[in-house]
């Protein structure tokens, strides 16, 4: 048993109704408790679906139990083909179902339904949400799609965009404008969008984009080896994903490699002045693999901050973050428990926080300014306008998105240098954070420097001149300075921190 | 402004033959009920032991709430204590001592069971009673069942109330039992009602903390302030209480109503009575009046979800002006509904349980005016044109007694208002 209160994912049926959900035409038959048909809200709340997802539960009770569970099963299964007429159906067991035993498959297969029935086995106490997309997506490939001629016009399959995909809706279109701008035409995008006979001509691609490997990279994994298609590799988050992955594509299709960049402002909003002051930012990046693989090179190569730790709660994509960590020279966290993710946050000390809902908490509990760059996220992160993460509108949705939470580069030119003043003395915060201003609370004539202040580690002490000069440091800087500090008196032995060893160590770490 | 209850016409529906239906249930299970009960007892902890599903359903329905350190949480069920189940005894009391040593503020702790832990047969009774003596006298250890094979979304409070029942201590003195989680300030102006008509004392269950809770005895009379509470009530009895029958407490006159028979127990005369209730009964019905104004002979269509569902509906129709088209419950006990029902004019369908795809059939072909029903259901009824009430805030919403009447025909009128405000169609 393991406590918990956070998830960040859910249980692997949940990935196989986002599959279901993305889809079109497909049916999915739950065996599953009373009470389980809550996840349609994350639909029809979260992602914001104007239908219910096409997900029939058989919703037994405990009066149910037994063989009749069995019959519940056959008469959902044969009520919900009558009433949708679907092209196909998915069938599986949620937590509580694979516990008795009923198997769904062979049921579904001895009814003889005029389609196909795909049985899926989703192993509820051992894998997790992600899992059962790429399961389920993977077992409806398999069943349906199968060798074809080639479309004579260059097309791709863009694969792996689920419902409630953090950003799917919004990068299949900035990928097919990719592609269209290549000549390359988009064959069928799936799961999401898509119907069983459209799964049915995948075949007829050159090649398949895989957006997220999170959801799809089995199916991808199949269809290079039983259909003939090779996938992409590169994820096209960050500019430099981007090109490389248009050179990628280029080579996959035997075209030129073309990217229309007249529209992408990330490089040169990055080089301007105003974003002079990123230069260094010390960031922590959790979420998924893919998209924090991709975050931490948009990070240090595209807006010059400092990656002081990255990490995933996927364990799928564990290999592939260490690889990152090493490159990065960081510490790889893998764990799907946010209170870890809490302490690591707390033990670093960044400066701001890319990650899911749960580092957004945890941000505003530290007082760290954080941006939103991986699932599961909330309502608002399913957002009205384009906001796609992939390609040129990607990169510019992405530099604006992470500089927002940070105080601009002219404010915090300007809070320094009134950093005296009544208003914008450290107590006030920054302007955009909520709150008003509140008046300088002058402070009684301090004690002169010989009484010494403990820190909490205890270690080091700081003397009341330094203290008092280490608060003149603007608030945002200060815990770096005051680290800084440390780490300097204490490599040195000196056990006192004087206003000396503080602008001394500051002189040995200027950059 | 005695005026007798005005009864409906025809009689009311408590002998309508209720339309039973079995099929794909649309709700949630009891688990639910676990996000308003920790708000309410304040040194509780909730404990699932359940599977990740548990863990998920909790977090999508407490939302935010799940980052302001909860006290609930759940025990996921791994591959390893599916394979033997004396472990899983031992795993527990693992968890329950590292929770409790992180916890020291914890005085009761409910163990609740799932789907999974019912299936499997874990014996939380037994865990209950081994931890109890564990960690007594510092925390009682209880349990109670929030799974969703038995038990629907505000069933969960039912089962947790029932768990604390029988460990009441035993009290022969002659008090009223106020029964159900309300909002404190809700809760405030009940009792402050009942003691200004000189009724006391009185008790609440469940009180705000384990050492605030009262004897149970012979001389208790109680009264239920929700109407899901079937199995408290069986409990109540068996310990000797006495029920006090009433419409349920929403609008003015299920509030007087309430008042009423509870006043009528204690022997209140009617000049304190109406001295007590007259300026709120008056306030009541000025703010429902105005409130209900975009509700007045349009039609409502009630999906099963909380049961609160018929007191509601004899609300919506006496005091509002509505037409009920279909009043759904998931479980309809006459001994606790019957005098709501009895005030509900014949005409609804009153059904019981679901089978959701026919239900929605019924409710496209009468194209209600508004339709109350839970989150999965109302953006999908939006979009084919249909005003919908969303019913999980009836239950997270101060609603009952005087002076949230307003605020209750306000939750129905907010909708209709909402859709002929609106001047946009969405694009196709």
């Amino acid at each position: 048993m393991k406590l918990t209160v956070w998830t960040y994912e859910g249980p692997p049926h949940v990935g196989a109704m986002r599959v279901a959900t993305g889809m079109q035409g497909l049916h999915y038959v739950l065996h599953a408790p009373q009470g389980d048909t809550y996840a349609d809200l994350l639909f029809t709340m979260i992602e914001r679906r104007d239908h219910r997802p096409p997900v029939t539960f058989t919703t037994f009770q405990a009066r149910d139990l037994g063989s009749d569970t069995a019959h519940l099963f056959k008469s959902a299964c044969q009520e919900a083909y009558d009433r949708f007429q679907p092209e196909a159906i998915i069938v599986g067991a949620s937590c509580t179902a694979e516990l008795i035993q009923d198997d769904p498959g062979g049921m579904a297969e001895t009814m003889g339904l005029p389609v196909p029935t795909i049985p899926l086995e989703l192993p509820s106490y051992q894998r997790k949400e992600n899992f059962g997309c790429d399961e389920t997506f993977f077992q409806i490939v398999r069943t349906l799609a199968r060798p074809m001629e080639r479309t004579k016009q260059i097309t791709a399959n863009l694969i792996g965009p689920t419902g409630l995909g953090f950003r799917h809706r919004d990068d299949i279109q900035e990928v097919t404008a990719l592609l269209s701008d290549m000549g390359i035409s988009v064959n069928v995008v799936a799961p999401m969008t898509s119907s069983p006979s459209d799964i049915a001509r995948l075949g007829q691609a050159h090649f398949n984009v895989l957006m997220y490997p999170e959801t799809a990279e089995t199916a991808a994994r199949w269809m290079e080896r039983e259909l003939g298609l090779p996938y992409t590799k590169i994820v096209p988050i960050g500019v430099g994903a981007t090109r490389d992955f248009v050179a990628e594509v280029a080579e996959l299709a035997g075209v030129e490699p073309y990217l229309d960049d007249s529209r992408l402002r990330l490089p040169w909003y990055s080089r301007s002045v105003d974003s002079t002051y990123l230069t260094g930012k010390r960031v922590f990046l959790f979420g998924d693999g893919t998209h924090v693989k991709a975050a931490a090179r948009i990070a240090r190569d595209e807006m010059g901050f400092e990656v002081v730790g990255l990490g995933c709660y996927n364990r799928e994509m564990a290999r592939e973050i260490r690889a990152v960590a090493k490159e990065f020279g960081v510490t790889p966290l893998i764990t799907d428990d946010y209170l870890e993710v809490e302490r690591t946050i707390e033990e670093l000390e960044p400066e701001m926080i890319l990650g899911t809902q749960m580092e957004r908490h945890i941000g505003k509990r530290l007082g760290i300014p954080c941006a939103v760059i991986s699932a599961p996220v909330h309502v608002q992160d399913f957002p009205a306008r384009y906001s796609p993460q992939m390609g040129i509108e990607g990169a510019n949705v992405i530099f604006d998105t992470w500089v927002h939470p940070l105080v601009m580069g002219l404010e915090e030119h300007l809070l320094t240098m009134f950093r005296e003043d009544f208003e914008f003395h450290d107590g006030a915060g920054a302007s955009h954070h909520g709150g008003k201003a509140k008046a300088r609370v002058e402070e009684p004539a301090e004690e002169q420097g010989t009484v010494p202040h403990v820190t909490p580690s205890g270690e080091v002490v700081w003397l009341a001149d330094a203290e008092k000069e280490l608060k003149k440091i603007p608030f945002f800087v200060r815990g770096k300075a005051r680290r800084n500090t440390e780490t300097y008196a204490a490599e040195r032995g000196v056990n006192e921190i004087s206003v000396d060893t503080l602008y001394e160590a500051k002189a040995h770490f200027a950059r | 402004m005695t005026e007798l209850p005005r009864l409906p016409q025809s009689g009311g529906c408590r002998n309508t033959p209720i339309l039973k239906e079995r099929g794909q249930r649309e709700v949630f299970c009891g688990l639910t009920g676990i996000i308003w009960l920790h708000r309410k007892m304040q040194d509780a902890f909730f404990l699932v032991v359940g599977s990740r599903t548990c863990a998920h359903l909790l977090q999508s329905a407490a939302g935010v709430m799940i980052f302001a350190e909860p006290r609930f949480g759940t025990a996921i069920l791994e591959e390893t204590d599916l394979a033997g189940l004396a472990d899983a005894q031992q795993e527990l009391d693992r968890v329950v001592a590292e929770l409790l040593s992180r916890r020291p503020d914890i005085k009761q702790l409910f163990l609740v069971g799932s789907c999974p832990s019912e299936v499997i047969k874990l014996d939380l009774q037994r865990a209950s009673e081994r931890l109890s003596e564990q960690h007594a006298p510092h925390v009682r250890v209880l349990n109670f069942s929030g799974s969703g094979i038995e038990t629907t979304f505000t069933q969960g409070e039912d089962a947790c109330l029932a768990s604390m029942v029988p460990v009441l201590p035993q009290s022969n003195t002659r008090e009223l039992l106020l029964v159900g989680a309300l909002p404190d300030v809700v809760e405030e102006q009940a009792v402050s009602l009942l003691e200004k008509m000189g009724i006391g004392p009185i008790r609440v269950l469940p009180a705000p903390r384990a050492d605030g809770e009262m004897g149970i005895g012979e001389n208790t009379v109680f009264a239920l302030t929700q109407p899901f509470l079937g199995d408290t009530h069986a409990a109540l009895e068996r310990r000797g209480a006495r029920h006090i029958a009433a419409p349920f407490p929403f609008g003015e006159e299920g509030t007087t109503a309430w008042l009423r028979a509870i006043a009528d127990e204690f022997g209140v005369d009617e000049a304190t009575f109406n001295a007590v209730t007259e300026a709120p009964r008056a306030r009541a019905r000025k703010a429902i009046a105005q409130a209900s104004e975009a509700l007045r002979g349009k039609s409502v269509f009630l999906f099963p979800d909380s049961q609160l569902e018929l007191p509601l509906a004899r609300f919506l129709t006496r005091e509002c002006g509505m037409e009920a088209i279909e009043v759904g419950a998931p479980f309809i006990h006459k001994g606790l509904v019957g005098p709501d029902m009895d005030l509900l004019a014949e005409g609804p369908v009153i059904s019981e349980g679901q089978d959701v795809d026919l239900q929605l059939d019924r409710c496209r072909a009468a194209r209600p005016d508004l339709t109350v029903c839970g989150l999965g259901l109302a953006n999908p009824l939006e979009a084919e044109g249909l005003a919908t009430k969303w019913a999980i805030e009836l239950v997270f919403t101060p609603v009952h007694f005087y002076e949230q009447a307003g605020d209750l025909a306000g939750l129905f009128s907010r909708p209709i208002r909402r859709a002929s405000l609106l001047k946009v169609e969405a694009a196709e």
